[in-house]
């Protein structure tokens, strides 16, 4: 187990994505304090914490929507500031939403190449994009029943395996997941936790925010805990046994850093 | 695609997928009773244009058998006419249906375009060509206008076509002036579009030959394609069961028109209208924005397409193709006059796009829902007359095609809700 504020670990390499000290501020809430994350190549980590902690902030931060106040970012162990969606795609960061952003109407394939069709003077080559979609899903091991389906009649987790392949075919080196098996069966959670794993194998870095303890011991590699928008501990799926967790989330075990640094957060009621 | 071949080189190098190969791709193509096919369509909400067809069967089944003289080559070949102006907007209202929105003003659009076209050409002495040209470009203009108000505004669409609606019909009133009515060359080019017949009986058979040989030529390449790609492609039989299909229907219609006249002008120029902006939705990316943008609004920003660009230029297409369609509607009447484009010419171009089976919600639809609308519209008013009875029974039996329309809308979508939602 590794916990503390600071979550740097000795590595031959330097992180894929690094973040030091991030800050965010909505008027008079501060959503982010002092915030730390690293995330490797091939690692799947996930992020936890209570409804407000700031999960969905620190995404917003990282995928550019929303960017930070303060605090540094590197990529690949440079300085790399992202201040617009832009800047994240560019470096290979790609995100796929709680609301996966899938047009009903289309099929699987107008949906995967949505907004990077293939095309010839304006004319699809719908013949290629399925060619390719195929491939693709193949490779991934996703099994759907026809990729000329519109995407309305597939389940919940076809949907969110399409909106993650979709985000792997820009290449990224690392996939940001909000909440992916919310609101999942059994089933279609294992298909889309089987994703996960494949991603990892692939060699790229997965943020994985979930709520779900099951899902990310199953597929985890680290947990970071945030707690009222700071670190609150950063854990080795290995060794750390579930309590401690929940204890980190909920507050019960604040962290000797922690407490010495947000004493007015303790505070409050 | 170099990325995906990056992928496909890190498979290689990982080996094969093992634990997860059950979950493999199991594409179900073919192979399959229709019946399945056809449930499972329904389910998905993907009926298509199934319903309108079968629709226009018993109209045309229930007309006959009241009135012998409504299935007449005569009747026929006049309704083939009659459908192009009406259909022509409904064209323009299926785009503006695809995203979504309502275009009411393609009603004024089209009677404002007809009477600036008689002013220009009969008052002021314009040749007709110039004059046709300023009255379609006119529309083009107008439709920017409304999408202006719409898309940079915020306007909704329903509000900026509604106001378009009264702002236009005042125009078109202002230009006429106090004349109300301008008869139009009978013998000019306007006249000539839906007054022509290619009398040789050559022309309607050659065009059936060689639209069905041109669909089986695109569908057969299509094949070899996805086949040499490895894709799952429509059988041969499949191919060769639906251009039968489609030569059948295809020279029957030739057959009946060259028992009257002959192959009309006006049909053929519907024809081509129709076949080029079906490519231009289902196979061009301007096409996939369209449907994208349809389908969800958020989604398509996300990918960076410009959602304003592309609601204008569809709020464009719809007062062009307004426009167009009135000049046929005059050319039918040979005038244009204080009540072109009035009356329940709005409420029949949206009624046709809905009853051919394009979606009140946006997302889907086909161009060739106009034609099959607008076919069923066409029948019922023509059978009407021919039974000399009132109007009145024509808008109740209109009205109530529509409802039926719109319930299989509504449910298809519903399936497609339920069926999503496991």
């Amino acid at each position: 187990m590794e916990s503390g504020a600071t979550l740097r670990r000795p590595g031959p390499a330097p992180p894929l994505l690094a973040l030091h000290g991030i800050f965010k501020r909505y008027g008079a809430v501060q959503a982010l304090a002092d915030v730390d994350l690293e995330i490797r190549a091939g690692q799947v980590v996930a992020l936890v914490g209570d409804n407000g902690a700031g999960k969905s902030t620190l995404i917003k931060v990282i995928a550019g929507v929303d960017p930070a106040d303060g605090g540094e970012i590197e990529w690949d162990g440079r300085p790399a500031p992202i201040t617009r969606p832009h800047d994240a795609q560019d470096l290979g960061i790609a995100t796929v939403y709680q609301d996966l952003a899938l047009c009903d109407n289309l099929d699987v394939v107008g949906n995967l190449f949505l907004g990077r069709e293939i095309h010839r003077a304006g004319v699809l080559d719908e013949v290629e994009m399925e060619r390719l979609t195929l491939d693709l899903l193949d490779m991934l091991a996703i099994r759907m029943p026809d990729v000329r389906l519109p995407v309305a009649s597939l389940s919940g987790g076809q949907r969110q395996t399409v909106a993650i392949s979709r985000s792997l075919l820009g290449e990224p080196r690392l996939v940001l997941l909000d909440e992916p098996t919310a609101s999942l069966g059994i089933e279609q959670t294992a298909q889309v936790l089987d994703l996960v794993d494949q991603l990892r194998e692939r060699g790229l870095g997965v943020l994985l925010i979930s709520h779900n303890m099951g899902d990310i011991k199953a597929v985890a590699d680290w947990i970071a805990v945030l707690r009222l928008g700071r670190n609150n501990g950063f854990f080795d799926v290995t060794t750390t046994s579930h309590e401690q967790i929940i204890s980190s989330i909920t507050g019960a075990t604040d962290n000797a850093v922690t407490r010495r640094k947000a004493p007015e957060w303790d505070a409050e009621p | 695609m170099s990325r995906t071949w990056a992928l496909r080189k890190h498979k290689a190098a990982g080996g094969a997928v093992t634990a997860a190969d059950r979950r493999r791709l199991t594409p179900e193509f073919g192979a399959q009773n229709p019946l399945e096919i056809l449930k499972r369509r329904f389910h998905s909400g993907e009926l298509g244009s199934v319903p309108v067809a079968l629709g226009l069967i018993v109209v045309w089944i229930i007309f006959e058998s009241l009135n012998e003289n409504f299935l007449s080559p005569r009747n026929l070949s006049n309704l083939s006419v009659d459908i192009v102006g009406t259909g022509m907007i409904s064209v323009g209202v299926v785009f503006v249906l695809l995203l979504g929105e309502i275009d009411l003003s393609v009603g004024s659009v089209s009677g404002l375009a007809a009477a600036a076209f008689a002013v220009l050409n009969v008052s002021h002495g314009v040749p007709e060509g110039l004059a046709l040209l300023i009255a379609v470009l006119g529309g083009a203009a107008i439709g920017a206008v409304q999408g202006f108000f719409l898309a940079k505004v915020g306007v909704p669409a329903f509000v900026v076509t509604l106001a378009g609606l009264l702002g236009w019909n005042g125009l078109m009133l202002y230009i006429l002036g106090a004349n109300g009515t301008i008869n139009i060359d009978d013998k000019g080019l306007l006249a000539m579009l839906t007054g022509y017949y290619f009398h040789n009986v050559a022309a309607a058979y050659g065009l059936a030959a060689l639209g069905t040989a041109g669909y089986f030529l695109a569908s057969y390449h299509d094949a070899r394609r996805r086949r040499a790609a490895g894709v799952p492609a429509r059988p041969l039989s499949e191919i060769l069961l639906r251009t039968g299909v489609l030569a059948a229907i295809a020279m029957a219609s030739a057959f009946v028109l060259n028992q009257f006249l002959g192959l009309p002008l006006a049909l053929l120029i519907f024809l081509v209208v129709l076949v080029g902006l079906d490519y231009v939705l289902r196979r061009t990316r301007y096409g996939r924005m369209i449907f994208a943008l349809g389908g969800s609004v958020e989604a398509s920003r996300r990918t960076g397409l410009n959602v304003d660009l592309v609601r204008i230029s569809v709020f464009m297409m719809s007062a062009t193709m307004a426009a167009v369609g009135g000049l046929f509607l005059a050319s039918r009447v040979t005038s244009a006059s204080q009540t072109s484009g009035a009356g329940l010419l709005l409420m029949d171009v949206i009624a046709a796009a809905v009853i051919g089976g394009t979606s009140l919600f946006g997302g889907r639809g086909r161009t060739w829902s106009a034609l099959l609308g607008v076919l069923v519209i066409q029948s019922i008013a023509s059978g009407v007359a021919l039974m000399g009875i009132q109007t009145a029974v024509q808008f109740m039996i209109t009205g109530g095609v529509l409802l039926i329309a719109v319930v299989i809308d509504s449910l298809s979508r519903r399936a497609q809700r339920a069926h999503g939602r496991v």
